[in-house]
């Protein structure tokens, strides 16, 4: 690094735009665009008798409808299921419209394309679908016993079935080791749907161009280089025809990661049939009952240990609600049954799990993505045996610690990319004293029999979780510094906000030597940068940001050598300095970047007085090579890729004080404190907010969100109305710690930290309601009448047991 | 069946056709172009296309354009000054990381510059109140409510 830019505070780039009223989202875009909007089922499971449009056909302004049958034979068949797994024996996508059977709230069934999108909806509302209704299935228990069939050809409704088995060290199973140990404790929890929730839905917008033959799409897409070519491939169209765009995106936390949508290929392909551009934007209700939701799973734990709660084995059984069909393949369970170990040698462990179908709507990545239900268990789990043991729970959690010195640490599984789960680097020990520190752990006792004295009930919770994170296969960059000494950075991931155009721009201005404002960044515009894969699992910052530094490092790798040559001086003798390569203890003897890349690129023909430099009859050419020599290429730009060996492992603790109300049971987090290590940090204000935003996601998971089906499969609160996200005046302030043990798989030393806030937040609270209570809370989230009537059940068991 | 109204829209006039059922919303986003008001949930929860409505911050998803012919509106485009330079609210936002997405910003930037006109120097409560009917589903608000006092330390400073 040759300027301070790594690691500071720097005010992001971002933000005049978006505080102006200049961010483009996508319903910015396309103006002038014809409007869809889609008929969906309003039954969980039915089979569609016959689709009536007559009524419809005369709204003003009325351009198209179109149902399944009027697809082509690619976009007719099922939507592709992206992540095939061995154990994913009866994966299952949904149409883009509904053929024959609909099986969840929301389906859509009939896409119309209207001249705006009231016209579009009043076309919608006259067009009559004839179900014939099916019984649903709901509930994920219910689901894996009932004789109803989500899917026909889906026995027990189990989409996938997996076993993973770590034996101890002397060979042990699990099931013989909880057998053999000192103390055993069986125990089940419980964990309910939320969602990811941005405040921008989904939407696409197409424009055909019919004389160039090219296909131009923007959508709110956490992954525009996969959505190109699963239009390609849809379309049947060449993929240099196709460019697919993710404009500025008001939030993703992983439901915009899932593609192609059902609109991101009807869109497209609707606009290249009518000639004409067409515009969706999902609305809220849309958001509640055609995307993605994420959490729910059952699971049933048992664990052996021994006097000092060092846990010799743990058995823990899912079963996982993946609701109609299954896109992202079982990325969450997996992910679940692998975190689950978090920052601990557990001595033999065996998880099992299923994933079940259900006619809701399906489950994909939400922030954390299957993480917070891992921790939700293991810590659990701890703070089980430290009550059985009557041991303070921080002890139980520090005597089953990795030790700093057993990095790399193989875990014995393999993770959601495929490969080994080994811990890269930690310090958890330091982590649990820091944040013991941050709350005051120790001194806690005092304080809570001074509020009781005061006939106030506080608690103090405690979760540590361990995040893979910056998995593969791979990201890339490219990096040009034109002729006005400017830097332009591309990459293809995408953003929702993270500030990726801010920590890219830091990364490539020190790497390069140049001024943060002469870089501009450019991320998910396929035009720009083919190659990527997308925004999920905390990778931007370790993926892209690595290839962008690898990109930087052969730019000015290039720089150098042509800078050297026309300072007669040695590459190794130069050094870029605020935009300038200089010569090493010879003041004065310099050379602007912006005159290199002139250099960098032999001309013939001049347009300015600075190109003029590089052109034929300038300077004092050496005739034995050529302008351009062998192996170079003109310009001074260069790409590269980084692609890790496996995932990079971030960790954290965080601890809390709740006050709950003796008489209400009304639930108050007094503090809330964050231990956080995710390696270099690039730019510490950048993840202190997504800390700070991924904790309240996680109070909002842990105190008032979730989905509520009733027993037909009917959300019962697609609302903001009823869904209770939280407002300012939910959230606590989060006090915050950090600490650096850098990552030894990547150059930068950096790990990932953009789900991190959220994963251990519900077992946190738990531990520290179930602290003030001095009842188990086995169930989340919880809500004052939910833990009113706990304190009735156990006040109840107790008068009955005397 | 559509109506003629007149709306002064950030101290410009602006003469538009609407039906009697358009938004207010999709009034300035689509027929006036201001694309800077958001709409998050079309049901009066979020608060991303909070206006101001003669200076007073209102839902424009539950207004309908009709209702306000003849007044005043003032949207995120029309916070800063008139030489483009950004009002002290939105300088605090950037300066404190009030946003991330950004998508609910211009509702928040039009409740805090009418909360802080009313209220020059409110006390952590009093903003807590004063922003309890935006979401942001980034922040976790702690910034945010930063931005908020630090926008009114500017303001005194400045004035």
């Amino acid at each position: 690094m040759t300027t301070k830019l790594f690691g500071e505070p720097v005010r992001r780039r971002e933000d005049p735009r978006l505080l102006t009223g200049q961010g483009r989202y996508l319903d910015d875009l396309g103006g002038d665009a014809l409007a869809a909007a889609f008929v969906r089922s309003p039954h969980a499971h039915a089979r569609i008798r016959d689709i009536d449009v007559s009524a419809a056909i005369d709204v003003d302004g009325l351009v198209a409808i179109y149902t399944w049958e009027d697809l082509p034979a690619l976009l007719a068949q099922p939507l592709p299921l992206l992540i095939p797994h061995p154990a994913l024996t009866h994966g299952r996508t949904a149409h883009p419209l509904a053929r024959d059977v609909v099986r969840h709230v929301g389906e859509p069934v009939v896409m119309v394309v209207a001249r705006d999108r009231y016209l579009a909806e009043d076309a919608c509302a006259l067009i009559r679908v004839d179900y014939e209704i099916l019984k649903p299935v709901v509930g994920v228990e219910e689901a894996a016993q009932s004789a109803q069939l989500v899917h026909d050809d889906v026995p027990g409704n189990v989409g996938a079935h997996l076993v993973q088995e770590v034996p101890s060290a002397a060979g042990l199973g699990a099931r013989e080791a909880i057998d053999a140990a000192p103390h055993t404790l069986a125990f089940r929890l419980d964990i309910e749907r939320s969602a990811s929730m941005p405040l921008e839905g989904r939407g696409v917008y197409a424009r055909w161009d019919a004389d160039d033959r090219s296909l131009r799409v923007y959508t709110s897409t956490q992954t525009s280089t996969s959505v190109r070519m699963a239009i390609a491939a849809k379309l049947g169209l060449p993929l240099p025809k196709v460019e697919v765009i993710a404009p500025d995106v008001g939030g993703g936390f992983g439901v915009k990661i899932v593609h192609p949508w059902p609109e991101e290929v009807l869109v497209p392909w609707a606009a290249i049939l009518l000639g004409r551009e067409i515009k969706w934007a999902e609305d809220r209700r849309e958001h509640f009952v055609s995307s993605a939701h994420e959490r729910a799973q059952v699971q049933s734990v048992r664990v052996g240990f021994d006097d000092d709660g060092r846990v010799l084995g743990l058995e823990v059984n899912i079963l996982h609600d993946h609701g109609a069909y299954t896109p992202y393949g079982i990325i969450v369970p997996i992910i679940t049954s692998t975190q689950l170990l978090g920052p601990y040698k557990i001595g033999a462990y065996r998880v099992e799990f299923s994933s079940i179908y259900t006619n809701t709507v399906q489950v994909t990545p939400y922030r954390g993505a299957g993480r917070p239900q891992a921790v939700f268990c293991m810590e659990r789990t701890m703070d089980h045996i430290a009550a059985h043991l009557g041991a303070d729970r921080t002890a139980v959690r520090e005597v089953n610690f990795i030790r700093p010195d057993e990095f790399p640490y193989d875990q014995g599984l393999i993770f959601q990319d495929g490969r080994p789960l080994i811990y890269d680097s930690g310090d958890y020990p330091e982590s649990l004293r820091m944040l013991k520190e941050l709350i005051g752990w120790d001194s806690f006792p005092e304080a809570k029999a001074r509020a009781a004295a005061e006939g106030r009930r506080i608690g103090i919770g405690i979760g540590c979780y361990v995040e893979g994170t910056g998995v593969g296969p791979y990201e890339g960059g490219h990096v040009q510094i034109t002729s006005d000494g400017r830097v332009h950075v591309s990459t293809g991931l995408t953003s929702q906000g993270q500030g990726h155009e801010t920590v890219f721009a830091q990364i490539a201005a020190a790497e390069l030597g140049v001024p943060l404002e002469r870089v501009s960044v450019v991320t998910g515009d396929t035009r720009r940068f083919g190659y990527a894969v997308g925004t999920f699992a905390s990778r931007a910052a370790v993926m892209s940001g690595n290839a962008i530094a690898l990109a930087c490092r052969k730019v000015k790798e290039k720089a150098l050598r042509i800078a050297a040559d026309a300072l007669e001086a040695a590459p190794g003798d130069l050094e870029i300095v605020d935009g300038e390569v200089r010569v090493l203890g010879a003041p004065g003897a310099s050379i602007p970047l912006a005159t290199v890349a002139v250099l960098s690129n032999p001309l013939r023909y001049a347009f300015d007085e600075e190109a003029a430099r590089a052109t034929q009859f300038a300077g004092t050419p050496a005739f034995d090579r050529p302008p351009v020599e062998e192996g170079q290429e003109p310009g001074l730009e260069g790409r590269d890729y980084y692609s890790p060996l496996r995932s990079t492992f971030a960790s954290g603790m965080h601890a809390a004080i709740v006050e709950t109300d003796p008489l209400t049971a009304e639930i108050r987090i007094l503090r809330y404190a964050v231990v956080h290590d995710c390696g270099n940090l690039i730019n510490p204000m950048i993840v202190e907010g997504q800390i700070h935003g991924g904790v309240a996601q996680g109070v909002g998971g842990a105190l008032y969100e979730r989905m509520v089906y009733d027993e037909h499969g009917q959300l019962l609160n697609a609302s903001f109305m009823d869904f209770l996200m939280p407002y300012a005046t939910e959230i606590p302030l989060v006090e915050t710690a950090h600490l650096q043990t850098p990552s030894p798989l990547n150059p930068l030393g950096i790990k990932g930290a953009g789900e991190a806030g959220v994963i251990p937040v519900s077992a946190v609270i738990a531990s520290a309601i179930e602290d003030a209570e001095g009842i188990g809370i086995d169930r989340m989230p919880i809500s004052p009448s939910e833990l009113f009537d706990l304190r009735r059940a156990a006040t109840g068991r107790s008068t009955s047991e005397t | 069946m559509n109506i003629a109204i007149t709306l002064t829209v950030n101290g410009v006039v602006r003469q538009v056709e609407v039906p009697g059922r358009r938004l207010l919303s999709d009034c300035l986003r689509h027929d006036l172009g201001l694309t800077g008001t958001h709409v998050g949930c079309e049901h009066g929860v979020c608060g991303c296309c909070t206006v101001l409505l003669d200076g007073e911050p209102v839902r424009s998803c539950l207004t309908f354009a009709v209702t306000v012919d003849g007044h005043d509106i003032t949207t995120v485009e029309g916070l800063a000054a008139p030489g483009g330079a950004m009002s002290p609210v939105q300088r605090a936002f950037a300066e404190c990381h009030g946003l991330q997405c950004g998508f609910c910003t211009p509702g928040f930037l039009c409740t805090v510059t009418a909360l802080l006109r009313d209220n020059p120097a409110p006390s952590e409560e009093e903003v807590l109140e004063g922003i309890s009917g935006n979401l942001c589903r980034c922040t976790g608000y702690q910034n945010i409510v930063k931005s908020v006092h630090r926008a009114a330390e500017i303001m005194a400073e400045e004035s």
